[in-house]
């Protein structure tokens, strides 16, 4: 059964709601939960269900994304017969080909599906943070003679506007599809998971790159053409743990939400195992004036400090004296003494030097946008350097790559900006 | 120049008692998340070595599963990569490795079919992390044919315990003493060699079959001493050997909450490398008091952890206190439970509140499994 099946990750969205995070990255490689980076979820997912052809469509700042992924050793993708292929647009004779939309992506890339001739295409998004067997899912859909299935959990009803939303009969066909509405006549939210019969998804999409009006979505246009022209397609309800981290507030509370007595994303399960590509780093060390609470802290870190509710990913340094409360560590990340962060994101190789504050002070709306940036966490960029005695306020954003000298003030009110 | 490696992994390390009834020396878990082997393996394949045996005999199956195809190390080649070279029997063949001598004159087709000109052979249960191209480089330079790793050794080491060589200025050995009861040199020999492959062969062939002795230091290369160019080459930097026993395996770990010695092993030098369990990153929980202390993958703590080395999966529940001592992958330490001066091997259980108080010259140590 599983060696019927292909699945498309599509892992080519910048993620533009989590500001500086996807500066230089895109979204599935954006870091998460210590040690691993977002499309980590998705691709062990595929090899504990026991799919081992997965092709990883990308567009957006893909080099992290390739080097992450190379030939897919740590999820045991680099295989004989299959494995793990990077898709990339590519131009041809009578143009170029950026994907359009995530149905043009697909549908640039039918040759590799055709070379593989499933039966079944499972499409999912690099995007999403969750442990679920999709082979229970493909039982599901061939036990309904389905041509196409979705994964849905039902939200909040007060959540419904934020979905697509499934309207169901009572054999789990969907009989209505509403996008992000305001009445929503079920609380039956797609997760952007489906299998589809590759003959049938082909016709689809060939119909469908021919449409000029089309914006060759899957949410947009194929899920409505199909639900329209009232063909098989079921809706497969999940229950369990499924995040889109979508902004800066939901990737800081998914994040935090591990250091739980019993956190509902289960990492600790050896058959269900999360595996991801890491730097070899020794085992962290806790110092002899160190106070760690509620935390997580990584491989190669070195803590002097205190910690309380924050995640610390791989060698991470926090110097002594230092405090640092509800933030996020990212990956080499060096703190100085006396050093006070709350309720912030430090990125990757970012710097922060002696007796530095971040997170102090009042809330303030941000000035760059207030779209992106609308909570109190401030955020510092990758290889940022904030020199001593700086003091950050809340909901500040100091971009990638800033130096010492790129402010006069380093005395920064909440919700502004350094550029 | 091409070098092949030859780590010597068959041995069972006696002084360590109870911690390799199931085990070779090899395969002894150190540092959290590694196993001995791992620094001489990860010392060769950072010095450009390819090729590398590893020699077996003494309860190899950790071994061998920890090892598998080499792929950690960069070792899963066409050509090339990891080989394990265990007993075996054939017609003309009935015997164990009698030796390391006759270890490697049993596997002479190994090195026969090897590209390679020069052998690397080296133990795999000492923790150092070293760039063997250096010593290569000054094998050459000296016109030597055998080159010794040796290091002064300070009184933090017994050194009648160690082989101690005595050098001229140029650093030709000249005198060999064998764990000598009065202490000659302190120059001690670290037990890695190199050697030109061809050579090696010929030493064998000379010396084995005539059953005279098995050892490839005593029997086969020092007794050449004097006929031979041997040379030694000088290792400044961290190095213990874990098969001197249970403190010398207890101060390894206790000698990892010193930076320095964290700082030569694993971020000056080269990478070590280790079989990867991808487990989540440790958590502390609320209740958790965490201090010099190292810390692996997996961990969940509730407890309290002092001047301790925790390896994978270890979970110290809440009112625990945990303090000296090494705790291996996934022990549980259950509530309240007071754990000091001890060592406790894998998926040991250590119930609600007992007490289990060692000292630092009588160690506790547990085998794997234990339930106490």
């Amino acid at each position: 059964m599983q060696s019927s099946i292909v699945a498309m990750i599509l892992a080519g969205g910048q993620g533009t709601r989590l500001g500086v995070l996807t500066d230089d990255i895109a979204k599935p490689a954006v870091p998460f939960g210590g040690k691993y980076r977002i499309i980590d979820f998705a691709l062990s997912n595929c090899v504990n269900s026991g799919i081992y052809k997965v092709g990883v469509l990308t567009q957006y700042k893909p080099h992290k994304l390739n080097s992450h992924i190379g030939i897919g050793r740590p999820w045991d993708l680099d295989r004989k017969g299959g494995g793990v292929t990077i898709l990339q647009p590519y131009t041809y004779e009578s143009g170029n080909a950026w994907f359009k939309g995530t149905a043009d992506a697909i549908y640039e890339n039918l040759d590799y599906l055709d070379q593989m001739n499933p039966k079944y295409v499972l499409l999912l998004s690099g995007d999403h943070i969750y442990g679920m067997d999709y082979m229970d899912m493909l039982t599901f859909h061939i036990s309904k003679h389905a041509k196409a299935s979705c994964a849905c959990m039902n939200v909040p009803l007060n959540e419904t506007y934020r979905f697509g939303i499934m309207v169901t009969d009572i054999s789990k066909k969907i009989i209505e599809f509403q996008e992000k509405p305001e009445h929503a006549k079920s609380t039956l939210a797609s997760l952007g998971i489906y299998i589809f019969n590759w003959e049938y998804l082909r016709e689809l999409l060939v119909e469908d790159a021919a449409k000029e009006d089309s914006s060759h979505d899957f949410g947009k246009d194929i899920i409505p053409k199909i639900v329209e022209d009232k063909e098989a397609l079921y809706a497969f309800e999940y229950e369990g743990y499924w995040r889109d981290v979508g902004t800066i507030h939901s990737y800081w509370e998914a994040n935090l939400e591990l250091i739980q007595a019993i956190p509902q994303l289960n990492l600790y399960n050896s058959s269900w195992r999360f595996y991801t590509r890491t730097q070899e780093m020794p085992p962290a060390f806790f110092g002899p004036d160190s106070v760690s609470t509620n935390s997580l802290v990584s491989e190669g870190c070195e803590i002097n400090g205190v910690l309380d509710r924050s995640i610390l990913f791989q060698g991470v340094e926090v110097g002594s004296g230092s405090i640092i409360k509800d933030s996020i560590l990212l990956t080499g990340a060096k703190i100085g003494e006396n050093v006070e962060i709350t309720n912030s994101i430090i990125s990757e190789n970012t710097v922060i030097k002696n007796n530095v504050r971040i997170g102090v002070g009042e809330y303030a709306e941000n000035e760059e946008s207030q779209k992106i940036y609308n909570s109190p966490i401030s955020i510092v960029g990758y290889n940022a350097i904030i020199p001593e005695n700086a003091i950050i306020g809340k909901n500040c954003v100091i971009h990638s790559g800033v130096t010492p000298e790129s402010t006069d003030n380093w005395e920064i009110a909440s919700g502004k900006v350094v550029k | 120049m091409k070098v092949l490696g030859l780590i010597f992994a068959g041995g069972r390390g006696e002084n360590l008692g109870l911690l390799t009834t199931k085990r070779a020396s090899a395969a002894l878990p150190v540092a959290g998340k590694y196993r001995m082997i791992d620094f001489t393996l990860s010392n060769m394949v950072a010095s450009n070595i390819r090729r590398v045996g590893v020699l077996t005999q003494y309860s190899p199956r950790s071994l061998i599963d920890h090892l598998g195809s080499g792929k950690e190390w960069d070792l899963d080649r066409k050509h090339g990569g990891l080989t394990l070279l265990q007993p075996y029997m054939a017609i003309n063949n009935k015997y164990w490795y009698r030796g390391t001598g006759d270890a490697i004159h049993q596997n002479m087709t190994f090195l026969r079919r090897s590209d390679e000109d020069y052998v690397l052979m080296a133990s795999g249960d000492h923790i150092y992390t070293m760039n063997y191209s250096e010593l290569f480089n000054y094998h050459f330079s000296k016109g030597a044919d055998v080159t010794f790793l040796y290091k002064e050794m300070d009184e933090s080491y017994d050194l009648t315990q160690y082989g101690q060589l005595e050098l001229t200025e140029d650093g030709r050995i000249t005198n060999f003493y064998e764990k000598p009861e009065e202490i000659r040199s302190n120059k001690a020999f670290l037990g890695v060699y190199f050697i030109n492959k061809h050579l090696l062969m010929d030493l064998l062939y000379n010396t084995i079959p005539q059953s005279a002795g098995y050892d490839i230091l005593l029997d086969v290369l020092i007794p050449n001493l004097h006929k031979l160019r041997f040379y030694g080459y000088k290792f400044d930097g961290y190095w213990r050997n874990t098969k001197k026993g249970i403190n010398e395996y207890f101060r390894i770990n206790q000698d990892l909450l010193d930076e320095n010695v964290r700082n030569q092993l694993f971020y000056t030098r080269n990478t070590v490398h280790t079989k990867l369990k991808d487990l989540p990153s440790p958590k502390c929980t609320g209740t958790a008091h965490v201090k010099n202390s190292i810390v692996s993958d997996g961990c969940i703590i509730s407890g309290r952890v002092i001047n301790s080395v925790i390896s994978r999966g270890v979970q110290i529940k809440a009112g625990a206190v945990v303090e000296n001592s090494i705790i291996m992958q996934d022990t549980i330490v259950e509530e309240g439970a007071h754990v000091k001066y001890s060592v406790f091997d894998k998926e040991c259980n250590i119930r609600t509140e007992k007490r289990l108080i060692g000292r630092k010259d009588d160690l506790l140590v547990f085998e794997k499994g234990s339930v106490v």
